[in-house]
């Protein structure tokens, strides 16, 4: 066991324990690590691998088939941007290009203060407020380069 | 006296500012010795208002919005509180044009309730329909329910009542009700608002169809990139469940149904039923060839009720009103009521639930109030991704199941995305490919090839290489994807890609600036 502490490791253990008699409990399983350590290490593979008796590439194949799940730690907060059309039609794609120069990174980065990381998602259902992005769990609409540069200026100064 | 006050908690709410307003309401009602109560709702769908905020005179709600937290003192000085006038004020809520000239069955309550309360919820006609379905066999059930000639409302438009029958129909002791919530597609956002603003009518939705076709565990599969319907879903279902709606020997029916809330880990495939079920059983969501019908071997191989939440979330006004009284909506073999969304560059933006019937331009013009940029609408994109681009030309279509696909488009889940004059549609069709090549699950080769090398031949065809040549590869490649894929996302992909194609060529090649 490399690179994962002790605690974190019997944390996962202990989650996929709880789950381990739930019908399907491997995506719940994943869920419940990367909400307590912020990512799936490729040490909890295993862990969860040995108790529910599965393959460790079974569970591989979980983490890398959803968007969702992430393998490397995250910044401070995440930021994502939807790509989705009806973002677009309001002017999402510039947007899209204005975060990313003013973070200095792409998507699937991490800038390099650890403080933002930035992903794309596709429809946060929030159309008819076109374009949308989310920070941390918050939700925002209507977003153009300036409000997103005071979201920013907000996060930094709040931090 | 206390005066109630309604600001919303929904997605579209919170993300222009609703949670702020709340607090400065909060605070400024304190400062006032203002005695408040306030109710954190779900959206009426007006989402060019919101947050907008209702305060309850004399039994009647009235509407001020956008409010941001600016606005608050001056809604204060104004009597808001008393339903006097504001340059924010909208007048009674009912009244405004856009709601009165709507038919809400299924949006009924939403924006109305309480969505956390089953007080509330019984309060505003909750559970008659389950009380109704409890008085009747599973075969009746069944019956009202195809009857009221309701169809699958996530977009494949099967008669709902004929796969409960299906699923009613199998002598297997364990049966299950997945809903598919796993709303993905752009343009789409009722799911949403029904999870945020009613959660209590999908899960009353979901009981009586587990009733009807014999099942005692259901699942909702929802989104993880919706963590606020999560919530309000969560919270629902406990309440539901001290309320003694949900689990042993519901309300002394000797009926039990229990109800657990699974969250997707975003894919957008996953909205398909199978690659759904796939992942409810904890795996990569992959999508698994039919037959076997899920109906008949769903989830954990079992026979499963796959619906979509707007499909459940309709089932409680037409077991409470009676089949009759819905199919009586709509035309054709489009029965009843349709939630459609309003979305992308639109002036009007949100939640039109119409019965059947009326044209694209009405909805794009008369509640959208066209382009939110104020230039012309060149296209619109309805059904979401996988759906086919309108022109202009064409806005006089009729919104139904029949009509849309004779042109060529399909209905899908109800979403409308516009366009302004400025949308570059070769971009557009670049765009369909490329989310299928970042979608796709990977297991038929014609989605999973077919995507990358359609962006490939886009590219080409945009450079001026070999114009004529590739034009046919890419009908080629696409016959291949449509015809040959395992399901809808490969399937549908060339949908917006050819008319994108067919109504707007001149976009394909080189720029001549």
């Amino acid at each position: 066991m490399t690179g994962l502490s002790s605690a974190d490791a019997s944390t996962v253990e202990k989650i996929a324990q709880n789950f381990a008699s739930t019908p399907g409990p491997v995506i719940e399983i994943l869920h419940g690590v990367q909400n307590a350590l912020g990512y799936v290490p490729a040490e909890a593979i295993a862990i969860i691998a040995s108790v529910l008796n599965l393959s460790r590439a079974e569970i591989h194949g979980v983490v890398t088939f959803y968007h969702h799940f992430r393998s490397t730690p995250p910044g401070r907060k995440t930021i994502q941007v939807c790509r989705a059309e009806a973002c677009q039609s309001m002017h999402g794609v510039p947007l899209e290009a204005h975060v990313k120069t003013t973070l200095g990174i792409d998507y699937h980065e991490t800038t390099a203060d650890g403080h933002f990381s930035l992903e794309p998602i596709y429809c946060l259902g929030n159309c008819a407020c076109a374009p949308s992005i989310m920070v941390g769990d918050e939700i925002y609409g209507r977003v153009t380069p300036a409000v997103f540069d005071e979201l920013i200026d907000e996060e930094k100064a709040s931090s | 006296m206390t005066t109630t006050v309604y600001i919303p908690q929904d997605s579209s709410a919170l993300s222009l500012g609703a949670e702020r307003v709340a607090r400065a309401i909060q605070r400024e009602a304190l400062a006032r010795g203002e005695i408040i109560n306030i109710v954190r709702n779900g959206s009426r769908g007006l989402y060019w208002l919101e947050p907008m905020v209702e305060v309850m005179v004399a039994g009647e709600r009235h509407a001020y919005g956008p409010v941001t937290p600016a606005d608050v003192a001056g809604l204060f000085d104004a009597g808001f509180l008393k339903g006097k006038h504001h340059s924010l004020g909208h007048g009674r809520t009912e009244e405004i044009p856009y709601l009165a000239k709507q038919t809400r069955l299924t949006f009924a309550r939403v924006g109305i309730v309480d969505p956390g309360s089953v007080a509330d919820y019984l309060a505003h006609g909750g559970y008659i329909g389950l009380r109704n379905a409890l008085s009747l066999s599973s075969a009746e059930i069944v019956n009202v329910v195809t009857d009221s000639g309701l169809r699958g409302r996530g977009g494949a438009a099967f008669p709902t009542g004929i796969k409960w029958k299906t699923v009613l129909d199998q002598a297997v002791e364990q049966k299950y009700v997945a809903c598919n919530a796993d709303e993905g597609d752009s343009g789409t956002f009722s799911d949403r608002m029904i999870m945020e603003g009613d959660p209590l009518t999908l899960i009353e939705g979901m009981t009586i169809a587990g009733i009807a076709v014999g099942a005692t565990q259901g699942y909702i599969y929802a989104r993880s990139e919706y963590p606020h319907a999560c919530r309000a879903l969560a919270r629902a279902i406990t309440a539901a469940k001290e309320a003694n709606f949900l689990g042993q020997n519901i309300q002394g029916s000797g009926k039990h149904f229990d109800i657990e809330l699974r969250i997707g880990a975003g894919a957008y495939v996953c909205g398909e039923e199978t690659s759904m079920l796939e992942s409810l059983e904890g795996k990569r969501g992959e999508v698994r060839a039919k037959p076997p019908l899920p109906a008949i071997e769903g989830l954990f191989g079992k026979p499963t009720a796959v619906n979509n939440v707007i499909s459940l979330a309709t089932v409680p006004v037409i077991l409470a009103r009676g089949a009759e009284f819905y199919r009586d909506f709509g035309v054709g073999r489009s029965r009843g009521t349709l939630p459609l969304q309003l979305a992308g560059n639109l002036k009007h933006g949100g939640l039109v639930e119409l019965a059947f019937g009326c044209t694209l331009r009405e909805l794009l013009y008369d509640y959208g109030g066209g382009s939110a940029t104020g230039r012309p609408l060149r296209t619109v994109q309805v059904g979401g991704p996988l759906g086919a681009y309108i022109p202009a030309s064409e806005f006089d279509v009729i919104v139904d199941y029949e009509a849309l696909s004779a042109t060529g488009a399909l209905l899908g889940h109800g979403g409308i995305v516009a366009f302004d004059d400025t949308v570059d549609m070769g971009k557009m069709a670049r765009y369909a490919m490329e989310f299928c090549a970042i979608e796709s699950c990977g297991k038929c080769t014609p989605c999973r090839l077919g995507s990358t090398r359609g962006q490939q031949v886009l590219d080409d065809l945009k450079a001026g290489i070999r114009p004529d040549e590739n034009l046919k590869l890419l009908h080629e490649l696409m016959d291949t994807m449509q015809y040959g894929s395992l399901c809808g996302l490969g399937g549908m992909t060339p949908f917006p890609v050819r008319s994108a194609l067919k109504h707007f060529p001149a976009d394909f090649g080189p720029s001549r600036d």
